[in-house]
């Protein structure tokens, strides 16, 4: 938005028309049920995160002394505590909260950087063309080839894991993608006559990349980073379930679902294990029903596909 | 096509050295010398220094890239910090292992993804297209791990269908055909860990591909002609639109053995992917490195039969360039 208000254009006449394609955008997006059904959640998730401290019961880092002054280890779901406490006697549902602020961290940061990255690149490599073009797109290749979700255990092993790493990790490898999108988008952008005409002009690159071309080509790299959203905090998730991402005590809902390696808990203490799976399928699934949404309702050309 | 080969080739060179680059580049992260890792540590400590003075350690780092790539070439991916075996030997060891589960789960999810990626397309917009439609975005969402202790929970725990982990059962009784069933018993919960993810994909693309071409000129000139709904669809649709499947083998490669790690720990499968997290838990950085740069060529390798056979079922790919 920001972008396109300074390119010129006069204020009054430019919004109007952008709050036309916003509503148009927003009606086609509120038809999508399952794109609804994700943004209601993904707001609950949101406003549950940050109200964590308030909302929480108990102490999500520390096991919770009983009347009696023991622990109540492994308790069942109970009024006391309604999703039962952990091997260490620490309050499940707390501990959910919490690890809510620690998926939606990764997600936002980690996308933030993979997005900065993929579109700085990727732009280059699309307008510039040649040999600088070969070079990025062959490094894209590269990283392509690796597994990635190993090169970041690996990496994250080597520089101490902790969510600090993990969500600059993640989003330092993951611009690939994001990065091919954007090469293919300024190609198709790139010969287009109102770029020659601002290069006619005289207007330097950089303006022309950021004020003429990146708003144009908006609502591909919104969807991406989207879906990148989903599958950063996948990825948190899975380094943290095998120990290599965020520690103890802060809780994950990786880290959570851990204990479930353990065959006594896995067979006889389900809230401890089902309750952190359950929050990780249906965030990621809200938002990729989000990402889902969001390409049809801004780009009507693409529905049905994909 | 000979022409595309070898332009196919060529390019593939770049990216060998780019891997091997990556590699070395990420060891000088890890506490230690990467060439430290090239001696085997069974030998004494002055001959280690001798032979870290002959190795010239001191050496520019170019020079010491280059002598580490000497070592890669010739099959030598170092040995093991504590116990000094050989990584080549190790993975070689455990390459089976995960070759079978990562087979089975990729023809586990063309079989079942394409059929169900077809229906969908040829039934849009329907009751049961929303619903595929919905199990695809399952599929791309849940955590590999989370299905797999869910599985396990289900089928081996409570219904004691399967079994819990492993490969074979030990010391099993009866013949050859027991031994077949006993690992085909241990190979189904992974292999559907595995492809799940793998399987929804395909199948939202092959839903796409066949809506993309039921649109077209000729589908339309074919219906006019008179012929039947199904020869349409099945005959003269279908072909065309699993043209662009053949792209997803390369896409599944790296996804496969990525994902593998994952699950091969959860299902205890001694394969590459479980010595890699035992190696990571272990500090072996050699093992990390060679498992690495191993995986890596085989998914270049993968993406490279990949793309020769989609130049062999689409002539406009190798006639293009």
């Amino acid at each position: 938005m920001e972008l396109a208000q300074e390119s010129g254009m006069p204020q009054a006449k430019k919004r109007g028309r952008e709050a036309g394609a916003g509503r148009q955008a927003w009606r086609r997006y509120k038809k999508n049920k399952l794109a609804m059904f994700g943004l209601c959640f993904m707001a609950l998730l949101v406003v549950v995160s940050i109200a964590a401290p308030w909302l929480a019961p108990h102490s999500p880092f520390s096991s919770i002394k009983n009347a009696a002054g023991g622990l109540d280890i492994m308790a069942k779901p109970s009024g006391e505590y309604a999703l039962g406490t952990d091997s260490l006697g620490r309050d499940v549902l707390a501990r959910l909260m919490y690890a809510g602020r620690v998926s939606l961290s990764v997600g936002i940061v980690s996308v933030t950087i993979s997005t900065f990255l993929g579109v700085l690149l990727g732009a280059i490599a699309g307008y510039y063309g040649k040999w600088i073009d070969s070079v990025i797109m062959r490094i894209v290749d590269i990283v392509y080839c690796f597994p990635v979700m190993f090169l970041i255990i690996t990496v994250s092993t080597m520089l101490k894991p902790n969510l600090f790493n993990v969500m600059i990790i993640i989003g330092l490898v993951s611009w690939t993608s994001t990065a091919r999108l954007v090469r293919g988008e300024i190609l198709r952008v790139r010969e287009l006559e109102y770029v020659q005409a601002s290069k006619a002009l005289g207007v330097k690159d950089f303006s022309i990349i950021v004020q003429h071309i990146l708003p144009n080509i908006m609502a591909p790299i919104l969807v991406q980073a989207t879906l990148m959203t989903a599958d950063a905090i996948l990825t948190e998730a899975a380094l943290s379930f095998l120990g290599v991402g965020v520690q103890q005590p802060t809780p994950s809902w990786g880290n959570m679902l851990n204990e479930a390696m353990s065959i006594m808990v896995l067979r006889f203490k389900y809230w401890i294990w089902l309750y952190p799976g359950l929050a990780i399928l249906l965030t990621v699934l809200s938002i990729n029903f989000i990402g889902d949404g969001l390409r049809d309702a801004l780009d009507p050309k693409l529905k049905g596909r994909r | 096509m000979r022409n595309y080969l070898i332009k196919r080739l060529l390019t593939s060179l770049p990216l060998m050295v780019g891997i091997t680059l990556l590699t070395f580049f990420i060891m000088q992260l890890a506490p230690g010398n990467p060439m430290q890792t090239m001696i085997d540590p069974r030998i004494s400590t002055a001959d280690l220094a001798r032979a870290q003075e002959r190795m010239g350690l001191n050496d520019p780092m170019i020079v010491q890239y280059f002598r580490w790539l000497g070592q890669i070439v010739q099959g030598n991916l170092g040995y093991t910090v504590k116990t000094g075996q050989s990584v080549a030997h190790m993975i070689g060891e455990r390459l089976p292992a995960t070759l079978l589960l990562t087979v089975t789960a990729f023809l586990f999810s063309f079989v079942v993804g394409v059929p169900l990626g077809v229906y969908s397309a040829t039934n849009k917009y329907t009751k049961r297209d929303y619903g595929l439609t919905v199990f695809s975005f399952i599929g791309i969402s849940v955590p590999s791990f989370f299905f797999g202790v869910a599985l396990i929970y289900l089928f081996a725990v409570k219904l004691n269908w399967f079994p819990t982990s492993g490969l074979a059962t030990i010391n099993l009784e009866g013949g050859a055909w027991a031994a077949f069933v006993d690992k085909l018993k241990h190979l189904v919960l992974p292999a559907l860990v595995l492809a799940l993810p793998n399987l929804a994909v395909i199948m939202r693309f092959t839903r796409s591909s066949m809506i993309e071409v039921l649109t077209n000129d000729y589908i339309r000139t074919a219906r006019a002609k008179g012929l039947s709904d199904r020869k349409v669809k099945f005959k003269h649709a279908l072909r065309n639109a699993i043209i662009p499947v053949v792209t997803l083998f390369g896409i599944s490669i790296p996804t496969l053995f990525g994902g593998a790690y994952i699950t091969e720990t959860i299902f205890n499968w001694p394969g590459m992917g479980s010595l890699g997290i035992q190696a990571i838990t272990a500090r072996e950085y050699p093992v990390i490195m060679g498992l690495n740069l191993f995986t890596s060529m085989l998914v270049l390798l993968g993406n490279l039969t990949a793309d020769v056979l989609y130049a062999v079922v689409d002539p406009k790919i190798r006639l293009s360039k």
